[in-house]
């Protein structure tokens, strides 16, 4: 009798022991992944990769569930409202693309209170108690006018294709790329239109501004509108300049097609939509117990000459070039920010 | 024991609350508790106050297509002014109230649309709550985060201002003399006019009543918020709409129901919660949302139905 009940209790030791010991300390917790928009290319592709990296997590029982919740207005008191049903359910962290970079900021901190993790990336929220994972747009711009002035030591004339008018990631991948202009005098910016991160804008504001402008050598961007710069360099018959690209499809296949035709060369450079990802890691390693600083840096995805193929291969039609990271990247990242 | 009309008005809304509450508590047992409440509802409170505000404005038979802007302004006020120097941030708001009597005013003197005044308003309230921050931010003054954060014994704030507001609304929509000339006016303006009451003054006055309810809504919402953004509540124009029409008030002017429209408040927060907790995909839940009000609207008009047959026979 005795033995037997002996044996019961190990086979009962072993049954919860066993998987625990075998498995990271998060297989019981529950993320939730709060999103404020999902009507364009980019959104779609980081909801895609939150299911497909996040569903295999919760079938090797990583994490226990991992839902995402799309708000349907964009707007930021439906969110705080989602946020706190988040919650209510009994979420143990919540994973945040931010309608507004303040107005959340009363339900991110009732989520603390409550004990739960809250990670913000792409449209980050400003709780001190939240963490943070951004995109160093200045980078991104800077790197352009490196590559170019690795490409072109000569330098030239620029022509600068901006953003939405008002927005911070304007604003910063503006100032990256005058900073870089600053260190390479050699490049001048001749002349600058808002794209609105839009082909069909961007090749109406390229068509208007270069009957005016002299020999343009380079295109700088913001992504979504070199495409469109292109069309409009073709419309006006003048000699296609290096277009910096933004790693949607079109300008991939645009940028492949004159590969193959004369041996162009550009790159191709923006922050990947499954950045989603990244953040699912880093909440996961949160939960883990890992120590992890408030503000950490995404790195964006550049596509060069040689790559291009590839990138090009794994790009949905209409959809952006796209990577999911992996734990281990998110590791990376915690201990590039220590 | 005869029901009143008024009566049969509040029991729609109040069952079908009733109804989502206890769907709720099935699915998510953890909102049955005082911070569960509070999470369902404190969001309800600001929403509360501008249906207030639109009912006030639809009691008259006009509509306030602004309310979500003007709303929004507020909050950039509150955020920036009241916050940093309350004398000029009061002044605004009072400033603020005085537009909206007059353009009280000017719908009456004119004989304008107001749908057409309010909408011109919405971009003259979008475009000063974007001078004042151009970008998000802002911080809310003390005093209202910890009136919107208090924890009062027993009920949760959220309970406890959606109560006050509603019966304070209701004694002055449903019980006193100005509010009788209120309804009056949405109701009969000719009776009221050959009763020889001033209605430019009526109207202007319930004008600035509703501004200073949305300015209250601007406030409340930044207290639970602790910051602005000129978009904050640009939701709040339909919403508020909804909220009054589920509340059992009407568009024809002058049969509104103050209880019923906070109910209806709470109702349409409580439906968001709803379909959250069902896991309906957003794409969806727009659409689920309107479902859920056609269905309240149905079954009033049943039970309008009901009580003209009975009112015949």
């Amino acid at each position: 009798m005795i033995i037997r009940k002996m044996l019961f209790a190990s086979v009962a030791i072993a049954c919860i022991a066993g998987p625990v010991s075998a498995l990271a300390d998060t297989s019981g917790k529950k993320i939730a992944l709060s999103n404020n928009y999902a009507g364009n290319s980019w959104r779609q592709a980081m909801l895609t990769s939150w299911d497909k990296i996040t569903k295999e997590a919760v079938s090797k029982k990583i994490v226990a569930a991992a839902d995402p919740f799309t708000t349907a207005e964009n707007q930021a008191t439906e969110q705080a409202a989602q946020i706190q049903n988040m919650i209510l359910q009994g979420y143990d962290a919540i994973v945040i693309n931010a309608a507004s970079p303040t107005a959340l900021n009363g339900a991110v901190k009732e989520a603390c209170n409550a004990g739960i993790t809250v990670v913000s990336f792409d449209g980050i929220v400003t709780e001190p108690c939240a963490w943070r994972i951004a995109v160093d747009f200045k980078a991104m711009g800077e790197s352009q006018v490196e590559y170019l002035a690795k490409k072109l030591p000569k330098g030239g004339n620029l022509l600068e294709i901006r953003g939405l008018a008002g927005v911070s990631v304007d604003d910063e991948i503006h100032a990256g790329i005058q900073a870089g202009v600053r260190k390479n005098p050699q490049f001048k910016i001749v002349g600058a239109v808002n794209g609105d991160w839009a082909q069909d804008v961007a090749q109406r504001a390229v068509a208007g501004i270069l009957p005016s402008l002299p020999e343009i050598t380079a295109v700088v961007t913001q992504g979504g509108d070199g495409y469109g710069a292109a069309q409009a360099f073709a419309a006006a018959n003048r000699p296609t300049p290096t277009i910096v690209m933004g790693n949607r499809e079109d300008e991939l296949v645009w940028w492949k097609q004159q590969k193959d035709k004369n041996g162009y060369e550009t790159m191709s450079v923006s922050i990947a939509p499954g950045v989603s990802t990244l953040a699912f890691w880093v909440a996961q390693q949160i939960l883990d117990g890992k120590q992890v600083k408030k503000d950490l840096v995404v790195p964006f995805l550049r596509i060069d000459q040689g790559n291009l193929e590839t990138n090009l291969a794994g790009t949905q039609k209409g959809g952006v070039a796209n990577v999911e990271y992996s734990l281990e990247d998110a590791q990376k990242v915690i201990s590039a920010a220590k | 024991m005869r029901i009143s009309t008024g009566t049969i008005r509040l029991v729609i809304p109040a069952a079908s609350l009733a109804l989502l509450l206890a769907a709720v508590f099935y699915m998510q047992p953890r909102a049955m508790s005082y911070t569960g409440l509070n999470l369902l509802f404190n969001l309800a409170v600001p929403i509360a106050l501008a249906t207030v505000a639109q009912m006030l404005v639809m009691a008259v038979n006009d509509l306030d297509l602004s309310m979500g802007a003007f709303v929004s302004f507020c909050a950039c006020v509150t955020a920036t002014f009241l916050q940093a120097s309350p004398a000029v941030g009061v002044l605004i708001f009072l400033g603020a109230i005085a537009a909206y009597a007059v353009i009280g005013v000017v719908i009456h003197v004119r004989e304008l649309p107001s749908i057409v005044v309010t909408l011109g308003m919405s971009f003259v309230w979008s475009g000063l709550a974007v001078l004042m921050l151009p970008s998000p931010g802002g911080e809310a003054p003390g005093w209202a985060r910890w009136l919107m954060t208090s924890r009062p014994p027993f009920v949760p704030m959220a309970i406890v201002a959606s109560v006050i507001i509603a019966l304070v609304t209701h004694f002055a929509i449903m019980r006193s003399s100005v509010g009788v000339l209120i309804r009056g006016v949405g109701g009969n303006v000719r009776s009221v006019e050959r009763a020889g009451w001033s209605v430019i003054r009526i109207r202007a006055g319930t004008y600035a009543l509703a501004g200073f309810f949305a300015v209250l809504s601007g406030i409340a919402l930044v207290g639970l918020t602790t910051s602005a953004d000129a978009n904050i509540a640009l939701r709040y124009t339909l919403l508020s709409i909804a909220g009054v029409i589920l509340g059992g008030g009407e568009f024809i002017g002058g049969k509104v129901s103050p209880i019923g429209a906070v109910i209806g408040a709470l109702t349409l927060t409580l439906a968001g919660s709803f379909l959250s907790f069902m896991r309906i995909s957003s794409d969806w839940q727009i659409g689920a949302q309107g479902a859920i009000l056609i269905v309240v609207l149905a079954l009033r008009l049943l039970l309008n139905r009901l009580e003209k047959r009975e009112k015949s026979r």
